[in-house]
């Protein structure tokens, strides 16, 4: 075999192993098995197995259910699957100063342990922004994010 | 600002393909590339910090996708032109092919590294944390890794052949991240927002995005063009070290 001959097989074997290794991460069950996070119904179906395992929990923070601390150093809440409000909900006890986007009705992932309480535990709250990019509204001022850094120090 | 920067777009676009496709306008094309790239980069950060508004949920905090989104864009492109220049170089053996593919893996890794810093940095005000082991996060890890492992590799092979192919080889093979990180964001759950498209951002952010992918594709047009002639030029001194000296003789006088 000639080298250039060698090395087009070579690319041959190369392009396929390479497809192949694409097709199975695209089209394989391994999202099912590798999750980011649970959210709160898949986290309530695994019953008994998702007490203990620190796990992520992801979801919207249901409207009118947060409560602070009286210092503000901790935070309540239930993370819901949507914003419908009969969808399945876990309440989240969280001891970390939210980020300043912290809101009803925001996504969030926080990271933590299920008691058999059925409350969230968490150290570790992560807020997540969507795709959609918009000025403030008229007469709307932009969200002060220094301001909010500012305090989330000063309460530390 | 929309039609200035859709008339800049095309400029860019049609020097890139004539860089491409005349290869005798190869010496001066890069230098307009240059200026346009030159200029577009500071008017580019002025509209992205004081042009554009803010936004409502983030206040001022989300201008860095300005930065962060044509550098990550800039460092798949290059990650790119390595995986076409390694299957090149597999198909039909050539110096160029070769070099271009050191300079795609490089230049992508520095843009890679540089946009996963900027995203970071994004990520600590906005997700209140600098890091975390989502999807899109670690398969973008993942692709530095291949690549700074793909460059270590041509650094340990001395013998430039078997250099250019066993590379070629893991170009070709480490290609397979690039559509992962693409895609982690819809394939998975993540903390990663999805790709904005324009209905999803306000026009007049839109536009300014488009700037700067203009200016940073100018940029990495100029930077691969040069560590493409730097590799080349590496090349040919290797190649022709055993022959290089000159032939002893009366043929040298003629």
């Amino acid at each position: 075999m000639t080298p250039g001959a060698r090395n087009r097989f070579i690319l041959a074997v190369a392009l396929l192993v390479a497809a192949g290794a694409l097709a199975f991460i695209a089209f394989g069950d391994i999202g099912k098995n590798l999750v980011y996070y649970w959210s709160p119904s898949e986290m309530l179906a695994q019953g008994e197995r998702a007490f203990g395992p620190t796990i992520r929990l992801g979801g919207v923070v249901q409207p009118g259910s947060v409560e602070w601390s009286a210092q503000k150093t901790s935070v309540k809440f239930r993370v819901a699957d949507s914003h419908k409000s009969e969808s399945a909900s876990v309440v989240v006890h969280c001891e970390q100063t939210p980020p300043q986007m912290f809101r009803e009705g925001i996504g969030v992932v926080v990271e933590g342990t299920l008691d058999k309480s059925q409350v969230f535990k968490s150290k570790r709250l992560m807020v997540n922004h969507s795709n959609e990019y918009r000025p403030p509204k008229e007469g709307e001022k932009p969200a002060d994010w220094k301001g909010s850094v500012s305090e989330a120090a000063e309460q530390k | 600002m929309l039609y200035v920067t859709i008339a800049l777009f095309a400029l860019a676009v049609g020097l890139f393909a004539l860089h491409l496709f005349w290869a005798k306008a190869r010496g001066w094309v890069w230098k307009a590339v240059a200026v346009l790239g030159g200029a577009m980069l500071p008017a580019g950060a002025y509209f992205g910090l004081s042009w554009a508004p803010s936004e409502q949920d983030m206040g001022e905090v989300y201008r860095i996708i300005f930065v962060h989104v044509p550098m990550v864009w800039a460092a798949l492109l290059a990650l790119v032109v390595n995986f076409v220049a390694s299957a090149a170089y597999l198909f039909k053996r050539s110096w160029t092919s070769d070099s271009l593919g050191e300079a795609g893996a490089e230049v992508g890794v520095v843009f890679g590294v540089v946009g996963l810093l900027l995203g970071s940095i994004w990520g600590r005000p906005t997700w209140g944390v600098w890091w975390d082991w989502d999807p899109r996060l670690t398969t973008t890890a993942i692709m530095l890794v291949l690549y700074t492992g793909y460059l270590a590799l041509r650094k340990f092979v001395d013998d430039p052949e078997k250099r250019a192919t066993w590379s070629a080889v893991v170009g070709v093979i480490a290609a397979v991240d690039l559509p992962i990180v693409w895609f982690s964001v819809r394939w998975w759950k993540s903390i990663h927002q999805v790709q904005s498209n324009p209905k999803t951002i306000d026009r007049s952010m839109f536009v300014v995005l488009v700037f700067n992918v203009v200016a940073f594709m100018c940029a990495l047009f100029v930077y691969l063009w040069h560590r493409f002639l730097i590799a080349k030029a590496a090349r040919a001194r290797e190649v022709a070290l055993p022959s290089a000296l000159p032939p002893a003789g009366p043929q040298e006088a003629a």
